[in-house]
């Protein structure tokens, strides 16, 4: 039997919303979509977005922050087993930057953990949009993202973690309107 | 050497490529409509013996042969026959070209020899195309008008020399010339071309122009008149047949790698890359199955199209078994030598291989990429395109005005109250409006029937609110409703 090492914790992620690379993460909440982005304009390369043929919500081209849209590919399924499918073949190829995927039905463990396989392989960095309470026991983190309210000219999100294999919880609220890939962080107080 | 040509001429072209594919018993004819008229545009022998002949009327035809059958005609069909007998032709002479629309030439000079002489060589070939079903007459004489003229009068060889002496007895319509000035020469007693022959040249000229000297002179072979031959298009089909019948998956995989090598061996010296490959594996039983790829870039590396076979090859049912294989490159488009070995180029290889793989399962216009596009429209502001289809293209940024980043179609709000709504009801929740910018109003493109946008002006506000989510709502003031259509970041 093969025994695995731990994987060497990395030192470059010193900002505390850096997904861990070559993991499948999970984000639920509202402001998922928001959170997606978010994570898209902080990895280079070509985007997957890959979601069910009957999904109302879409990314629109105009709206997104600068240098998404032409790095995005919108890939659309017939069935939850063609998503899976084409998130683990987009996860396993290695141009791919971010891997976003909007399953609708709650991932098995064997589901999980084979994407996550597929992201080692690809060295490939995954995120699922999933729905309240369909969390994954293999994602390596979860996250709750939700935008909320705040004084003129803000865009604030709420953004939790909840689920950590390797690192700490936390809850942050923050600043971040898509003009740049850092986001504000927002004092205790609130203002 | 003294050049020698070969001239076929398919009398009756059109109606023997109909008959071989559906055979008719007694007359039959092709027929077209010019103006009002339906014509006859070609006729087998049956129905010629009868008294028909071409351009009569359809409506004559039949009162004369009331069993006459007839069929539409198919000029391209025709042609594409043309071209096929002159891809067959190629096997006399490495120069073959058509010869107006029911007729080749061929420059076989120093060829003979390899069949036998030229009374073997014009016996295969009549053998040959009497086999086919199809009528030709063939002739071999010392020029390309000489050839051309013997053919169109009963066919025969010409040996070297004898030019003159032997095309004499034809009429002067052998020549190829307009029949106005045939009839012009008949009119003065030149009914044959041994007649034209020891006339003084330049009274000849001067009254029918100089194209009756030129034919005439390439006819007898004193003024050349070379056989210029289309170059060949490219066929990038190879085909592998196999002694024993072949059943494992495994096996035609190395079939099919082996005929990939082959295939793109022959795109690359022509410089092109296949966009659709299609196998085709014709099993023991004579059916065939047909595994069609798509591939999203221009390509010809083996290694990289054998392995988006391998999926609908496992799907095959291989029956008795297989025992021929082949491989055509359907869709080609050019493609340049390129470096290899570039980390750039490996890595939109390797992105290309990928929109394949998914766009061979998903289809590819589930595969899709954004495009700029100019228009107001929220929904029409960008395009949405098959990826394998276009090229990556930058996405203008403007900040304002701004714009939701998530899109959905207009879902209707409820118990709004106050413009903009202080407070109201979307998807069964309640909020409450903490900011409100706007309105921007987008009145609808006249130009498009958009059923969407039938009830007129929309005044978009952006609605922040005291429950989180930022808000894209529309006003449509001249059918007062409120409706959600985005959400921003």
């Amino acid at each position: 039997m093969k025994i695995l090492r731990d994987r060497p914790c990395s030192t470059a992620t010193t900002d505390s919303f850096s997904l861990v690379p070559a993991r499948v993460h999970e984000a639920g909440g509202s402001g998922r979509s928001s959170f997606a982005l978010f994570q898209a304009s902080r990895h280079p390369g070509p985007l997957f977005w890959i979601l069910p043929q009957h999904e109302p919500l879409r990314p629109m081209a105009r709206g997104l922050p600068a240098g998404i849209g032409e790095r995005l590919h919108l890939i659309e399924t017939r069935s939850e087993t063609d998503l899976l499918w084409a998130v683990e073949e987009a996860l396993r190829a290695r141009p791919s930057g971010l891997v976003i995927g909007e399953p609708t039905k709650p991932l098995s463990l064997t589901a999980g953990r084979r994407l996550q396989l597929a992201a080692e392989a690809g060295q490939t960095t995954g995120l699922l949009l999933i729905r309240e309470g369909q969390g994954c026991n293999a994602a390596e983190t979860r996250w709750k993202c939700d935008p909320a309210g705040g004084p003129a000219d803000s865009t604030r999100h709420q953004w939790s973690l909840n689920k950590n294999k390797s690192g700490t919880l936390g809850l942050w609220t923050v600043q971040w309107d898509g003009a740049t890939t850092a986001c504000h962080m927002v004092s205790e107080a609130g203002q | 050497m003294a050049r020698r040509l070969l001239a076929i001429w398919f009398p009756r072209l059109a109606s023997d490529v109909s008959l071989r594919t559906r055979p008719v018993e007694g007359p039959f004819a092709l027929t077209h409509r010019a103006g009002n008229v339906d014509q006859l545009h070609c006729l087998n022998a049956a129905a010629r013996a009868q008294g028909l002949h071409r351009g009569m009327p359809l409506a004559d035809a039949r009162a004369l042969v009331p069993d006459l059958a007839t069929r539409l005609a198919d000029p391209v069909r025709e042609t594409a026959a043309l071209v096929a007998l002159r891809r067959w032709a190629v096997r006399y002479a490495p120069q073959v070209a058509t010869d107006g629309d029911d007729g080749l030439i061929a420059d076989i000079t120093g060829v003979a020899h390899l069949f036998g002489g030229e009374e073997d060589l014009r016996g295969d070939l009549q053998a040959r195309l009497i086999r086919a079903g199809l009528n030709a007459q063939s002739a071999i004489a010392g020029s390309r008008g000489g050839a051309h003229a013997l053919a169109r009068h009963g066919g025969g060889i010409v040996p070297d020399g004898l030019l003159a002496e032997r095309l004499g007895r034809l009429p002067v319509s052998a020549l190829r010339i307009s029949p106005e000035i045939s009839e012009g020469l008949s009119r003065m007693g030149l009914s044959r071309i041994a007649d034209l022959i020891p006339l003084p040249r330049a009274p000849l000229a001067r009254r029918f122009g100089p194209g009756l000297v030129t034919t005439l002179d390439q006819m007898l072979g004193t003024m050349p008149e070379p056989v210029s031959a289309l170059p060949e298009a490219p066929q990038f089909g190879v085909r592998m047949t196999l002694p024993e019948p072949i059943g494992l998956t495994g096996d035609v995989m190395a079939g099919l790698d082996r005929l990939l090598e082959r295939l793109c061996g022959k795109l690359a010296s022509a410089h092109m890359g296949a966009r659709r490959v299609r196998l085709e594996l014709r099993r023991v039983d004579k059916a065939t199955v047909t595994v069609e790829v798509g591939l999203a870039r221009a390509m010809r590396d083996p290694v990289r199209i054998s392995a988006l076979f391998r999926k609908g090859v496992e799907e095959v049912d291989s029956g008795y078994g297989i025992d021929a294989l082949r491989i055509e490159a359907v869709v080609t488009e050019p493609l340049a030598p390129q470096q290899i070995g570039e980390a750039k180029v490996r890595q939109e290889d390797e992105l290309n291989d990928l929109i394949s793989r998914l766009g061979n399962r998903l289809g590819f216009d589930h595969v899709l990429r954004f495009l700029p596009a100019e228009s107001r429209i929220p929904e029409r502001s960008f395009l949405t395109v098959p990826a394998a289809y276009s090229e990556a293209t930058p996405l203008p940024f403007r900040k304002r005005p701004r714009r939701p980043a998530m899109i959905f179609p207009p879902e209707p709000v409820t118990a709004a109250s106050g413009h903009p709504p202080a407070r109201f009801r979307w998807r069964r929740m309640s909020f409450t409006t903490l900011r409100a910018a706007g309105p921007e109003r987008i009145t609808p493109e006249w130009w498009f029937d958009d059923p969407a946008w039938r009830s007129g002006v929309r005044d978009y506000w952006r609605i922040e609110t005291k429950e989180g989510p930022r808000l894209w709502l529309f006003h449509t003031p001249m059918a007062p409703a409120w409706a959600v259509q985005g959400t921003f970041l």
